[in-house]
């Protein structure tokens, strides 16, 4: 599964394009920074809360296929534009971590067990 | 579909979302004025060789009138009609600061061959077609992918065209203390520096990620910050992160799993979970950390890179 059909099946909003085509290999979700770096794996979808730009820089230092900002947090501008410059996809729900989660899985987007 | 493709149409579309649409939208437009009569619009058409054009009146869009149009002035005897009068209003229009993706779907449910552009003012900038879009992909395509083959290029072969008994390169980072809006800046650097001169993604990832937890630390517990140093050799890569901060009181203590100073604030923002230096020592091959309470701390970390055929995978897999 790529990027592009969990935005479209979900229903996100794309704050920030990056490589849409991009595969899916998982998904990850904390909101501590360190545990995202120690296990989300290449390629993950990370559902979060935070939304400043030390997201940005985790997710394009993992190489993360996408970040999904929950509960409908609004990422601020500096964070969209460094978004943009490093590549990263920027994805935001309305739903809470939880919610989201649930329907990642539902697609058969799976977590590390 | 093979792999090579995959990789071109992800890169096509991530383009699509990138180009605007003024950076590829023709900027020269035949227009005509609504006082213009509909026999010197034929003329018009005649002359320039063209199918149609945006109807302007005092820079704004008014209208847009087409060969269709004239054909119908031409059956009711209506030729000194003005174009004003027989123009289709409400047109629909692309807005310049766009991306070329809005445009491709607006073609796409509306039907229209091309668009006029509009700036956000309303004023007529420019008009677009689908081969303008295919050209301007094709252009940015070409560009892109000669920019990073000379960047990759260049930077790959410093190693083979410098010669000496042991050739490193040394990149130095001041980090700023508690500026967080820039924290990850230099780790990103470093590791996109390790792709460029070929290192592959698992080892440009365990520099990345021990890079950035370093800086963190400097950025969440010194006020002055610090200097992140980093040494590539072929085949290793040496790190020093260094202090003039507050110090580390017991080293052991500060390497158990959760355990953290930071404050609430900090925590809040999602760092200081207790896992950055664990974090650092999974994805080094070795690691040291000095500090004396009050003077400084000084964190030192080796990387050993893998050559090419047999690298080994005990450590990528933590990764």
């Amino acid at each position: 599964m790529i990027v592009e059909e969990i935005v479209n099946k979900l229903g996100l909003q794309v704050v920030a394009p990056g490589d849409i085509a991009q595969e899916v290999t998982g998904g990850y979700a904390a909101d501590l920074l360190s545990c995202v770096m120690a296990k989300a794996k290449a390629g993950n979808v990370w559902v979060t809360l935070q939304a400043h730009p030390n997201v940005i820089a985790v997710a394009s230092l993992l190489n993360l296929a996408a970040v999904i900002v929950s509960e409908g947090m609004k990422p601020d501008l500096e964070t969209v534009e460094r978004a943009q410059e490093n590549r990263v996809t920027l994805l935001s729900s309305p739903h809470t971590t939880f919610a989201v989660v649930g329907q990642l899985t539902k697609l058969g987007v799976g977590g590390d067990s | 579909m093979t792999d090579h493709t995959d990789v071109e149409v992800s890169k096509l579309q991530e383009l699509v979302y990138e180009l605007k649409i003024e950076d590829v939208m023709k900027r020269e437009v035949v227009t005509v004025a609504p006082q213009t009569s509909m026999r010197e619009f034929k003329e018009l058409l005649r002359l320039k060789r063209i199918s149609g054009a945006p109807v302007v009146e005092d820079g704004k869009l008014v209208g847009i009138i087409s060969l269709e149009d004239l054909i119908k002035a031409l059956e009711d005897g209506e030729m000194d009609n003005l174009v004003g009068s027989k123009m289709t209003c409400g047109v629909e229009t692309l807005c310049s600061d766009d991306s070329a993706v809005q445009a491709v779907n607006r073609m796409a449910r509306f039907g229209y061959g091309r668009f006029p552009v509009v700036d956000r003012s309303g004023k007529l900038v420019g008009i677009l077609t689908r081969g303008d879009i295919l050209r301007g992909l094709l252009r940015r395509l070409e560009v892109n992918y000669r920019e990073e083959e000379i960047q990759r290029y260049r930077a790959s072969h410093i190693f083979q065209d410098i010669v000496s008994d042991r050739t490193s390169l040394i990149l130095r980072y001041q980090v700023q203390g508690k500026d967080f809006r820039q924290g990850g800046a230099a780790s990103s650097k470093i590791k996109r520096a390790i792709e460029r001169l070929g290192g592959g993604p698992p080892i440009a990832r365990r520099v990345g990620v021990a890079a950035y937890e370093a800086e963190m630390n400097l950025v969440i517990h010194t006020d002055r910050g610090g200097e992140i140093r980093v040494e590539i050799q072929p085949d290793r890569v040496y790190i020093l992160a260094e202090d003039q901060g507050p110090g580390i009181s017991d080293i052991e203590q500060a390497l158990q799993p959760g355990f953290s100073t930071a404050p609430e604030w900090i925590r809040e923002l999602g760092f200081g979970a207790g896992m950055g230096l664990l974090n650092i020592k999974h994805c080094t091959d070795r690691m040291k950390l000095d500090s004396k309470l009050g003077v400084g701390t000084r964190l030192e970390m080796w990387f050993h890179i893998p050559p090419p055929e047999s690298a080994p995978k005990q450590k990528e897999d933590l990764l």
